[in-house]
Protein backbone atom coordinates (compact mmCIF):
# COMPACT_ATOMS: atom_id res chain seq x y z
CA UNK A 1 0.00 0.00 0.00
CA UNK A 2 1.56 3.58 -0.75
CA UNK A 3 0.98 6.49 1.62
CA UNK A 4 0.09 9.83 -0.32
CA UNK A 5 2.81 12.13 -0.26
CA UNK A 6 2.60 15.63 1.24
CA UNK A 7 5.00 17.50 -1.29
CA UNK A 8 6.87 20.66 0.07
CA UNK A 9 7.90 23.21 -2.75
CA UNK A 10 10.35 25.75 -1.71
CA UNK A 11 8.17 29.03 -2.26
CA UNK A 12 11.10 32.30 -2.13
CA UNK A 13 11.75 33.11 -5.55
CA UNK A 14 12.04 31.54 -8.42
CA UNK A 15 10.06 29.19 -10.72
CA UNK A 16 7.87 27.21 -7.90
CA UNK A 17 4.51 27.88 -9.65
CA UNK A 18 6.13 25.62 -13.11
CA UNK A 19 6.86 23.08 -10.43
CA UNK A 20 3.17 23.25 -9.04
CA UNK A 21 1.69 23.13 -11.87
CA UNK A 22 3.48 19.62 -12.97
CA UNK A 23 2.34 18.12 -9.74
CA UNK A 24 -1.20 19.57 -10.38
CA UNK A 25 -0.86 17.41 -13.67
CA UNK A 26 -0.40 14.16 -11.95
CA UNK A 27 -3.03 15.40 -9.39
CA UNK A 28 -0.90 16.62 -6.82
CA UNK A 29 -1.50 19.69 -4.69
CA UNK A 30 1.28 20.69 -3.17
CA UNK A 31 2.05 23.16 -0.24
CA UNK A 32 4.25 26.09 -0.38
CA UNK A 33 7.08 26.10 2.04
CA UNK A 34 8.35 29.61 3.21
CA UNK A 35 8.93 29.06 6.39
CA UNK A 36 10.91 25.72 8.85
CA UNK A 37 7.18 25.69 10.25
CA UNK A 38 5.68 24.94 6.64
CA UNK A 39 7.80 21.56 6.51
CA UNK A 40 6.20 20.12 9.27
CA UNK A 41 4.67 16.96 7.83
CA UNK A 42 6.09 17.50 4.44
CA UNK A 43 8.04 14.10 3.06
CA UNK A 44 9.02 15.11 0.25
CA UNK A 45 10.58 18.91 -0.79
CA UNK A 46 11.17 20.18 -4.12
CA UNK A 47 13.90 23.44 -4.69
CA UNK A 48 13.17 25.05 -7.80
CA UNK A 49 15.23 27.10 -10.40
CA UNK A 50 15.44 30.70 -10.01
CA UNK A 51 18.27 32.71 -8.14
CA UNK A 52 20.51 30.68 -6.14
CA UNK A 53 22.18 33.70 -4.22
CA UNK A 54 18.95 35.02 -3.51
CA UNK A 55 17.34 32.03 -2.60
CA UNK A 56 20.14 31.11 -0.63
CA UNK A 57 20.10 34.53 1.64
CA UNK A 58 16.01 33.21 2.29
CA UNK A 59 17.25 29.93 3.36
CA UNK A 60 19.67 31.33 5.97
CA UNK A 61 17.83 33.99 7.49
CA UNK A 62 14.06 31.86 7.82
CA UNK A 63 16.54 29.40 9.74
CA UNK A 64 15.49 26.84 6.68
CA UNK A 65 19.20 25.67 5.89
CA UNK A 66 19.22 24.01 9.32
CA UNK A 67 15.12 22.90 8.72
CA UNK A 68 16.56 20.99 5.31
CA UNK A 69 19.39 19.50 6.66
CA UNK A 70 17.45 18.04 9.93
CA UNK A 71 15.11 17.22 7.09
CA UNK A 72 16.95 15.08 4.81
CA UNK A 73 18.36 13.55 7.93
CA UNK A 74 15.07 12.36 8.88
CA UNK A 75 14.65 10.74 5.44
CA UNK A 76 12.69 13.37 3.53
CA UNK A 77 13.42 13.45 -0.08
CA UNK A 78 14.72 16.49 -2.11
CA UNK A 79 14.70 16.94 -5.66
CA UNK A 80 16.33 20.27 -6.86
CA UNK A 81 16.39 21.54 -10.43
CA UNK A 82 18.78 24.40 -11.65
CA UNK A 83 19.30 26.58 -8.59
CA UNK A 84 18.03 23.70 -6.61
CA UNK A 85 20.64 21.82 -7.64
CA UNK A 86 23.22 24.49 -6.19
CA UNK A 87 21.80 24.27 -3.16
CA UNK A 88 22.26 20.58 -2.74
CA UNK A 89 25.54 20.63 -4.03
CA UNK A 90 28.90 20.33 -1.41
CA UNK A 91 30.67 22.64 -3.32
CA UNK A 92 29.25 25.27 -5.41
CA UNK A 93 31.93 27.30 -7.68
CA UNK A 94 32.33 30.62 -10.10
CA UNK A 95 32.06 31.99 -7.35
CA UNK A 96 32.18 29.90 -4.58
CA UNK A 97 28.99 29.69 -2.70
CA UNK A 98 27.98 28.38 0.87
CA UNK A 99 24.92 25.58 0.05
CA UNK A 100 23.10 22.77 1.94
CA UNK A 101 25.79 20.46 1.18
CA UNK A 102 23.83 17.27 1.13
CA UNK A 103 24.82 15.79 -2.42
CA UNK A 104 28.31 15.19 -3.01
CA UNK A 105 28.60 16.94 -6.00
CA UNK A 106 30.82 19.92 -6.96
CA UNK A 107 28.85 22.13 -9.47
CA UNK A 108 30.19 24.89 -11.50
CA UNK A 109 27.28 27.71 -11.96
CA UNK A 110 26.41 29.71 -15.36
CA UNK A 111 28.91 27.28 -16.20
CA UNK A 112 27.82 26.87 -20.09
CA UNK A 113 27.86 30.77 -20.33
CA UNK A 114 25.46 34.34 -19.67
CA UNK A 115 21.62 33.70 -21.34
CA UNK A 116 22.41 33.56 -24.47
CA UNK A 117 23.79 30.08 -24.44
CA UNK A 118 20.42 28.91 -22.69
CA UNK A 119 18.75 25.95 -24.84
CA UNK A 120 16.63 23.11 -25.12
CA UNK A 121 17.90 19.51 -25.72
CA UNK A 122 16.64 16.27 -26.39
CA UNK A 123 18.51 13.23 -24.37
CA UNK A 124 17.69 9.78 -23.88
CA UNK A 125 17.46 8.68 -20.49
CA UNK A 126 16.95 5.37 -18.37
CA UNK A 127 13.56 6.47 -17.18
CA UNK A 128 11.93 6.29 -20.08
CA UNK A 129 11.70 5.07 -23.75
CA UNK A 130 11.58 8.14 -25.65
CA UNK A 131 14.12 11.15 -25.47
CA UNK A 132 13.61 13.99 -22.60
CA UNK A 133 13.60 17.74 -23.49
CA UNK A 134 15.63 18.94 -21.13
CA UNK A 135 15.72 23.03 -20.93
CA UNK A 136 18.84 24.64 -19.69
CA UNK A 137 18.33 28.28 -18.54
CA UNK A 138 21.79 29.63 -17.10
CA UNK A 139 22.23 26.20 -15.90
CA UNK A 140 25.02 25.24 -13.70
CA UNK A 141 27.73 21.96 -14.37
CA UNK A 142 28.18 19.49 -12.14
CA UNK A 143 32.10 18.87 -12.77
CA UNK A 144 32.58 15.78 -10.39
CA UNK A 145 30.04 13.23 -8.82
CA UNK A 146 31.08 11.22 -5.79
CA UNK A 147 31.23 7.48 -5.38
CA UNK A 148 27.70 7.31 -3.95
CA UNK A 149 25.92 9.58 -6.75
CA UNK A 150 24.67 7.73 -9.54
CA UNK A 151 24.83 9.18 -12.98
CA UNK A 152 21.00 9.20 -14.54
CA UNK A 153 21.05 10.98 -17.59
CA UNK A 154 23.90 13.01 -19.12
CA UNK A 155 24.08 15.80 -22.19
CA UNK A 156 27.04 16.90 -23.77
CA UNK A 157 29.30 14.33 -22.05
CA UNK A 158 28.13 15.84 -18.49
CA UNK A 159 26.34 14.42 -15.95
CA UNK A 160 22.81 16.53 -15.96
CA UNK A 161 19.79 14.35 -13.91
CA UNK A 162 21.83 12.50 -10.87
CA UNK A 163 20.37 10.43 -7.34
CA UNK A 164 22.34 10.00 -4.30
CA UNK A 165 19.58 8.02 -2.20
CA UNK A 166 16.67 10.11 -1.92
CA UNK A 167 18.62 13.49 -3.07
CA UNK A 168 17.49 13.61 -6.87
CA UNK A 169 19.37 16.14 -9.27
CA UNK A 170 18.76 18.08 -12.01
CA UNK A 171 20.86 20.61 -13.54
CA UNK A 172 18.15 21.60 -16.53
CA UNK A 173 14.24 22.08 -16.10
CA UNK A 174 11.84 19.42 -16.03
CA UNK A 175 9.33 21.91 -15.08
CA UNK A 176 9.27 24.05 -17.56
CA UNK A 177 7.96 21.11 -20.13
CA UNK A 178 4.88 19.33 -20.17
CA UNK A 179 6.90 16.31 -19.59
CA UNK A 180 6.29 14.67 -16.02
CA UNK A 181 8.26 11.63 -16.40
CA UNK A 182 11.54 13.09 -13.74
CA UNK A 183 9.07 14.21 -11.77
CA UNK A 184 7.14 11.38 -11.63
CA UNK A 185 10.47 9.51 -10.56
CA UNK A 186 10.88 11.61 -7.85
CA UNK A 187 7.59 10.86 -6.60
CA UNK A 188 8.52 7.21 -6.58
CA UNK A 189 11.77 7.51 -4.56
CA UNK A 190 9.35 10.05 -2.30
CA UNK A 191 6.63 7.16 -2.38
CA UNK A 192 9.56 4.03 -1.17
CA UNK A 193 10.08 6.58 1.89
CA UNK A 194 6.73 7.11 3.01
CA UNK A 195 6.14 3.60 3.13
CA UNK A 196 9.24 3.09 5.20
CA UNK A 197 8.23 5.75 7.31
CA UNK A 198 5.15 4.37 7.55
CA UNK A 199 6.08 1.06 8.83
CA UNK A 200 8.50 3.00 10.87
CA UNK A 201 11.45 1.62 9.58
CA UNK A 202 14.44 1.99 11.98
CA UNK A 203 16.91 2.41 9.28
CA UNK A 204 15.33 5.31 7.70
CA UNK A 205 18.25 7.39 9.50
CA UNK A 206 20.31 5.94 7.61
CA UNK A 207 18.43 7.21 4.59
CA UNK A 208 19.77 10.66 4.91
CA UNK A 209 23.40 9.73 5.33
CA UNK A 210 23.21 8.86 1.83
CA UNK A 211 23.40 5.55 1.86
CA UNK A 212 21.05 4.29 -0.83
CA UNK A 213 18.61 2.39 0.44
CA UNK A 214 16.44 1.39 -2.34
CA UNK A 215 18.18 0.86 -5.22
CA UNK A 216 17.63 2.82 -8.58
CA UNK A 217 17.12 -0.94 -9.72
CA UNK A 218 14.33 -1.31 -7.76
CA UNK A 219 12.82 2.42 -8.18
CA UNK A 220 13.14 1.66 -11.97
CA UNK A 221 11.52 -2.21 -12.00
CA UNK A 222 8.56 -0.57 -9.58
CA UNK A 223 8.02 2.37 -12.09
CA UNK A 224 8.05 -0.56 -14.76
CA UNK A 225 5.52 -2.36 -12.79
CA UNK A 226 3.30 0.68 -12.30
CA UNK A 227 3.61 1.92 -16.00
CA UNK A 228 2.33 -2.08 -16.99
CA UNK A 229 -0.48 -2.00 -14.54
CA UNK B 1 2.98 26.56 -21.12
CA UNK B 2 3.13 29.18 -22.79
CA UNK B 3 1.09 27.68 -26.26
CA UNK B 4 -0.23 30.39 -28.48
CA UNK B 5 -0.42 29.57 -31.88
CA UNK B 6 1.41 32.94 -33.14
CA UNK B 7 0.43 34.85 -36.37
CA UNK B 8 3.44 37.18 -36.03
CA UNK B 9 6.10 34.75 -33.85
CA UNK B 10 6.57 31.35 -33.02
CA UNK B 11 5.90 31.21 -29.37
CA UNK B 12 6.65 27.28 -29.55
CA UNK B 13 10.24 27.50 -30.70
CA UNK B 14 13.17 26.29 -28.45
CA UNK B 15 14.04 30.12 -28.42
CA UNK B 16 10.73 31.44 -26.98
CA UNK B 17 10.59 28.89 -24.30
CA UNK B 18 14.44 29.60 -22.95
CA UNK B 19 13.45 33.60 -22.85
CA UNK B 20 10.34 32.97 -20.92
CA UNK B 21 12.05 30.31 -19.05
CA UNK B 22 14.70 33.02 -17.92
CA UNK B 23 11.62 35.40 -16.96
CA UNK B 24 10.03 32.21 -15.00
CA UNK B 25 13.27 32.14 -13.06
CA UNK B 26 13.22 35.56 -11.85
CA UNK B 27 9.48 35.18 -10.63
CA UNK B 28 9.04 36.13 -6.52
CA UNK B 29 11.97 38.44 -6.86
CA UNK B 30 13.43 42.02 -6.90
CA UNK B 31 15.12 43.28 -9.56
CA UNK B 32 17.18 46.52 -8.73
CA UNK B 33 18.26 49.69 -11.09
CA UNK B 34 22.08 50.01 -9.94
CA UNK B 35 24.48 52.68 -12.07
CA UNK B 36 27.91 51.33 -10.96
CA UNK B 37 29.71 47.97 -9.87
CA UNK B 38 29.35 48.84 -6.11
CA UNK B 39 25.27 49.32 -6.23
CA UNK B 40 25.48 45.83 -8.00
CA UNK B 41 27.26 44.27 -5.18
CA UNK B 42 24.77 45.64 -2.38
CA UNK B 43 22.00 45.06 -4.57
CA UNK B 44 22.93 40.97 -4.78
CA UNK B 45 24.08 40.74 -1.43
CA UNK B 46 20.62 42.22 -0.38
CA UNK B 47 18.98 39.32 -2.05
CA UNK B 48 18.32 40.83 -5.46
CA UNK B 49 17.31 38.44 -8.14
CA UNK B 50 18.44 40.40 -11.41
CA UNK B 51 20.56 44.07 -11.25
CA UNK B 52 18.92 46.37 -13.98
CA UNK B 53 22.20 48.53 -15.38
CA UNK B 54 21.73 51.76 -16.44
CA UNK B 55 23.77 55.43 -16.46
CA UNK B 56 20.58 57.00 -14.26
CA UNK B 57 18.12 56.21 -12.12
CA UNK B 58 15.17 57.72 -13.47
CA UNK B 59 14.40 60.10 -11.17
CA UNK B 60 17.48 61.93 -12.13
CA UNK B 61 16.57 61.54 -15.38
CA UNK B 62 13.90 63.12 -14.84
CA UNK B 63 15.32 66.03 -12.95
CA UNK B 64 18.11 66.63 -15.32
CA UNK B 65 16.25 66.23 -18.40
CA UNK B 66 18.18 66.17 -21.95
CA UNK B 67 17.98 62.79 -23.75
CA UNK B 68 18.28 59.84 -21.69
CA UNK B 69 20.24 56.85 -23.90
CA UNK B 70 21.58 53.15 -23.28
CA UNK B 71 24.05 52.94 -20.68
CA UNK B 72 27.72 52.90 -21.85
CA UNK B 73 29.00 49.20 -21.96
CA UNK B 74 31.61 49.80 -20.06
CA UNK B 75 29.28 50.07 -17.40
CA UNK B 76 27.54 47.44 -17.97
CA UNK B 77 30.26 45.13 -18.27
CA UNK B 78 32.06 46.07 -15.11
CA UNK B 79 28.34 45.30 -13.43
CA UNK B 80 28.17 41.81 -15.42
CA UNK B 81 32.00 41.46 -14.28
CA UNK B 82 30.78 41.74 -10.38
CA UNK B 83 27.88 39.97 -10.10
CA UNK B 84 26.25 36.66 -10.28
CA UNK B 85 22.56 37.02 -11.37
CA UNK B 86 21.45 38.20 -14.43
CA UNK B 87 22.61 41.41 -15.73
CA UNK B 88 19.31 43.66 -17.51
CA UNK B 89 19.77 46.98 -19.42
CA UNK B 90 17.62 49.40 -21.02
CA UNK B 91 17.65 50.48 -24.76
CA UNK B 92 15.25 53.44 -26.03
CA UNK B 93 11.81 52.14 -27.63
CA UNK B 94 12.45 51.42 -31.20
CA UNK B 95 16.34 51.64 -30.94
CA UNK B 96 17.14 47.90 -32.18
CA UNK B 97 20.77 48.95 -32.89
CA UNK B 98 20.97 49.89 -29.53
CA UNK B 99 19.63 46.27 -28.53
CA UNK B 100 22.06 44.64 -30.80
CA UNK B 101 24.58 46.33 -28.71
CA UNK B 102 23.59 44.78 -25.91
CA UNK B 103 23.12 41.17 -27.25
CA UNK B 104 26.72 41.47 -28.45
CA UNK B 105 27.87 42.52 -25.43
CA UNK B 106 25.76 39.17 -24.21
CA UNK B 107 23.50 40.99 -21.04
CA UNK B 108 20.78 38.05 -19.83
CA UNK B 109 17.72 40.60 -20.08
CA UNK B 110 16.80 44.03 -22.48
CA UNK B 111 14.42 46.33 -21.43
CA UNK B 112 12.63 48.60 -23.96
CA UNK B 113 12.17 51.14 -21.60
CA UNK B 114 10.21 54.18 -21.56
CA UNK B 115 12.24 55.57 -18.50
CA UNK B 116 14.84 56.44 -21.93
CA UNK B 117 14.32 58.82 -24.50
CA UNK B 118 12.37 56.97 -27.35
CA UNK B 119 14.08 56.51 -30.78
CA UNK B 120 10.97 55.57 -32.65
CA UNK B 121 7.74 56.98 -31.93
CA UNK B 122 5.71 54.26 -33.93
CA UNK B 123 7.79 51.26 -33.93
CA UNK B 124 8.76 49.17 -31.41
CA UNK B 125 11.93 46.68 -31.37
CA UNK B 126 10.54 43.46 -33.57
CA UNK B 127 11.93 41.27 -30.28
CA UNK B 128 11.87 38.08 -32.38
CA UNK B 129 14.77 39.11 -34.23
CA UNK B 130 16.70 38.98 -30.94
CA UNK B 131 18.21 35.67 -29.32
CA UNK B 132 18.37 37.76 -25.93
CA UNK B 133 14.75 37.56 -24.51
CA UNK B 134 13.30 41.47 -23.76
CA UNK B 135 10.94 43.09 -20.76
CA UNK B 136 8.82 45.84 -21.92
CA UNK B 137 6.46 48.21 -20.12
CA UNK B 138 2.25 47.88 -20.06
CA UNK B 139 -0.50 50.59 -19.07
CA UNK B 140 -3.10 47.99 -20.23
CA UNK B 141 -4.00 44.82 -21.60
CA UNK B 142 -3.72 45.85 -25.37
CA UNK B 143 -0.61 47.06 -24.99
CA UNK B 144 0.98 44.11 -23.22
CA UNK B 145 -0.34 41.91 -25.68
CA UNK B 146 0.84 44.19 -28.57
CA UNK B 147 4.72 43.98 -26.99
CA UNK B 148 4.34 39.79 -26.24
CA UNK B 149 3.40 39.96 -29.90
CA UNK B 150 6.47 42.00 -30.63
CA UNK B 151 8.15 38.96 -29.03
CA UNK B 152 8.46 40.15 -25.46
CA UNK B 153 8.64 37.53 -22.88
CA UNK B 154 8.10 39.67 -19.62
CA UNK B 155 5.61 42.36 -19.22
CA UNK B 156 6.02 44.68 -16.46
CA UNK B 157 3.38 47.95 -15.27
CA UNK B 158 4.72 51.41 -16.60
CA UNK B 159 3.92 52.84 -13.70
CA UNK B 160 5.34 56.56 -13.37
CA UNK B 161 9.26 55.61 -13.58
CA UNK B 162 10.95 58.07 -10.68
CA UNK B 163 8.43 59.83 -9.14
CA UNK B 164 8.35 57.13 -5.72
CA UNK B 165 4.62 57.09 -6.04
CA UNK B 166 3.12 53.36 -6.38
CA UNK B 167 0.04 55.01 -7.75
CA UNK B 168 0.13 54.82 -11.51
CA UNK B 169 1.97 51.25 -10.75
CA UNK B 170 -1.31 49.97 -9.20
CA UNK B 171 -3.12 51.42 -11.71
CA UNK B 172 -1.94 49.98 -14.49
CA UNK B 173 -1.68 46.03 -12.88
CA UNK B 174 -5.38 46.59 -12.05
CA UNK B 175 -6.31 47.74 -15.54
CA UNK B 176 -4.18 44.34 -17.61
CA UNK B 177 -6.01 41.80 -14.39
CA UNK B 178 -9.37 43.56 -14.71
CA UNK B 179 -9.41 43.73 -18.45
CA UNK B 180 -7.91 40.05 -18.42
CA UNK B 181 -10.80 38.86 -16.34
CA UNK B 182 -13.28 40.27 -18.39
CA UNK B 183 -12.12 38.60 -21.45
CA UNK B 184 -12.51 35.02 -19.46
CA UNK B 185 -15.99 35.88 -19.25
CA UNK B 186 -17.01 36.29 -22.67
CA UNK B 187 -18.41 34.29 -25.98
CA UNK B 188 -15.90 33.25 -27.89
CA UNK B 189 -17.11 35.39 -31.28
CA UNK B 190 -17.58 37.97 -28.80
CA UNK B 191 -13.17 37.86 -29.05
CA UNK B 192 -13.27 39.32 -32.24
CA UNK B 193 -14.23 42.88 -31.60
CA UNK B 194 -12.37 42.68 -28.10
CA UNK B 195 -8.93 42.08 -30.48
CA UNK B 196 -10.15 45.26 -32.46
CA UNK B 197 -11.01 47.24 -29.70
CA UNK B 198 -7.74 46.51 -27.66
CA UNK B 199 -5.38 46.74 -31.07
CA UNK B 200 -4.30 43.09 -29.67
CA UNK B 201 -3.40 40.29 -32.34
CA UNK B 202 -6.63 38.07 -32.14
CA UNK B 203 -4.52 34.60 -30.90
CA UNK B 204 -3.55 36.41 -27.94
CA UNK B 205 -7.01 37.91 -27.27
CA UNK B 206 -7.94 34.32 -27.60
CA UNK B 207 -5.41 32.83 -25.43
CA UNK B 208 -6.17 35.23 -22.04
CA UNK B 209 -9.60 34.49 -22.36
CA UNK B 210 -8.90 30.93 -22.26
CA UNK B 211 -6.36 31.19 -19.46
CA UNK B 212 -7.43 34.11 -17.74
CA UNK B 213 -3.29 35.41 -17.76
CA UNK B 214 -0.94 36.60 -20.23
CA UNK B 215 1.31 33.93 -21.81
CA UNK B 216 4.51 35.48 -20.13
CA UNK B 217 5.96 36.11 -16.31
CA UNK B 218 3.60 39.91 -15.31
CA UNK B 219 5.62 42.22 -12.97
CA UNK B 220 5.41 45.42 -11.61
CA UNK B 221 7.34 48.86 -11.78
CA UNK B 222 7.21 52.65 -11.52
CA UNK B 223 6.87 54.31 -8.22
CA UNK B 224 7.68 51.43 -5.68
CA UNK B 225 9.20 52.71 -2.95
CA UNK B 226 8.72 50.95 0.34
CA UNK B 227 7.91 47.22 1.20
CA UNK B 228 4.73 47.70 1.54
CA UNK B 229 4.53 49.27 -1.74
CA UNK B 230 6.13 45.82 -3.20
CA UNK B 231 3.61 43.80 -1.00
CA UNK B 232 0.90 45.96 -2.14
CA UNK B 233 1.57 45.23 -6.09
CA UNK B 234 2.38 41.55 -5.47
CA UNK B 235 -1.26 40.96 -4.38
CA UNK B 236 -2.54 42.45 -7.16
CA UNK B 237 -0.77 40.31 -9.61
CA UNK B 238 2.61 40.97 -10.00
CA UNK B 239 4.52 37.95 -9.91
CA UNK B 240 7.74 39.82 -9.04
CA UNK B 241 9.09 43.60 -8.53
CA UNK B 242 11.39 45.94 -10.16
CA UNK B 243 12.86 48.84 -8.03
CA UNK B 244 14.42 51.70 -9.48
CA UNK B 245 14.82 54.81 -7.80
CA UNK B 246 13.20 53.74 -4.42
CA UNK B 247 16.81 51.74 -3.28
CA UNK B 248 19.53 54.29 -4.31
CA UNK B 249 17.28 57.45 -3.80
CA UNK B 250 16.77 55.88 -0.11
CA UNK B 251 18.56 57.41 3.23
CA UNK B 252 20.10 53.63 3.53
CA UNK B 253 20.14 51.31 -0.02
CA UNK B 254 21.29 48.15 1.68
CA UNK B 255 19.27 48.16 4.36
CA UNK B 256 16.03 49.20 2.68
CA UNK B 257 16.98 46.50 -0.16
CA UNK B 258 16.85 43.64 2.12
CA UNK B 259 13.58 44.94 3.27
CA UNK B 260 11.78 45.22 -0.09
CA UNK B 261 13.14 41.32 -1.43
CA UNK B 262 11.85 40.05 2.16
CA UNK B 263 8.79 42.00 1.28
CA UNK B 264 8.13 40.89 -1.87
CA UNK B 265 8.85 37.03 -1.14
CA UNK B 266 6.45 37.28 2.07
CA UNK B 267 4.24 39.61 0.81
CA UNK B 268 0.83 37.47 2.64
CA UNK B 269 2.15 37.43 6.21
CA UNK B 270 1.87 40.80 7.26
CA UNK B 271 3.99 40.19 10.37
CA UNK B 272 7.32 40.03 8.26
CA UNK B 273 6.40 43.04 5.89
CA UNK B 274 5.87 44.95 9.30
CA UNK B 275 9.08 43.90 10.47
CA UNK B 276 10.84 44.94 7.05
CA UNK B 277 9.06 47.72 7.26
CA UNK B 278 10.29 48.82 11.04
CA UNK B 279 14.09 49.26 10.41
CA UNK B 280 14.15 51.69 8.03
CA UNK B 281 15.07 55.12 7.40
CA UNK B 282 13.48 57.62 4.97
CA UNK B 283 12.00 56.89 1.50
CA UNK B 284 12.79 58.22 -1.69
CA UNK B 285 10.16 61.70 -1.90
CA UNK B 286 7.51 61.34 -4.09
CA UNK B 287 6.31 63.24 -6.28
CA UNK B 288 2.27 63.59 -6.71
CA UNK B 289 1.11 62.67 -10.16
CA UNK B 290 -1.04 65.34 -10.71
CA UNK B 291 1.97 67.53 -10.00
CA UNK B 292 3.71 66.41 -13.19
CA UNK B 293 2.87 67.99 -16.59
CA UNK B 294 1.92 66.09 -19.20
CA UNK B 295 4.43 66.78 -21.37
CA UNK B 296 6.95 65.31 -18.40
CA UNK B 297 5.01 62.04 -17.74
CA UNK B 298 7.31 58.80 -18.89
CA UNK B 299 4.38 56.16 -19.38
CA UNK B 300 2.99 57.41 -22.21
CA UNK B 301 5.93 56.66 -24.17
CA UNK B 302 5.33 54.20 -26.23
CA UNK B 303 2.31 53.00 -27.29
Amino acid sequence: MEKPVKIGILAVQGDFEAHAATLARLGIEPVFVRTPRDLDGVDAMILPGGESTTQWKFLVEEGLDKSLREFSARGGAIFGTCAGAILLAREVHHPDQASLGLADIALIRNAYGRQLASEVRSEMTPLSSEPLEMVFIRAPIIQRVGPDVEVLATSQGQPVLVRQGRILIATFHPELTSDTTVHEYFLRIAQTGAFAAAENDPLLKLAGSGKDLWSSEHTDDYIRRQRES
Amino acid sequence: MTATQGSNGNYLNDAWRVKVGLAEMLKGGVIMDVTNAEQARIAEDAGACAVMALERVPSDIRKEGGVARMAAPKIIREIMDTVSIPVMAKVRIGHFAEAAVLEALEVDFIDESEVLTPADEENHVWKHDFKVPFVCGARNLGEALRRIAEGAAMIRTKGEAGSGNVVEAVRHMRTITGEMRRLTTLRGDELMHVAKELGAPLDLVREIARAGKLPVPNFSAGGIATPADAALVRHLGAESVFVGSGIFKSSDPEKRAKAIVKATTHYQDAKIVLEASEVLGEAMKGLDIRQIEEKDLLQTRGW
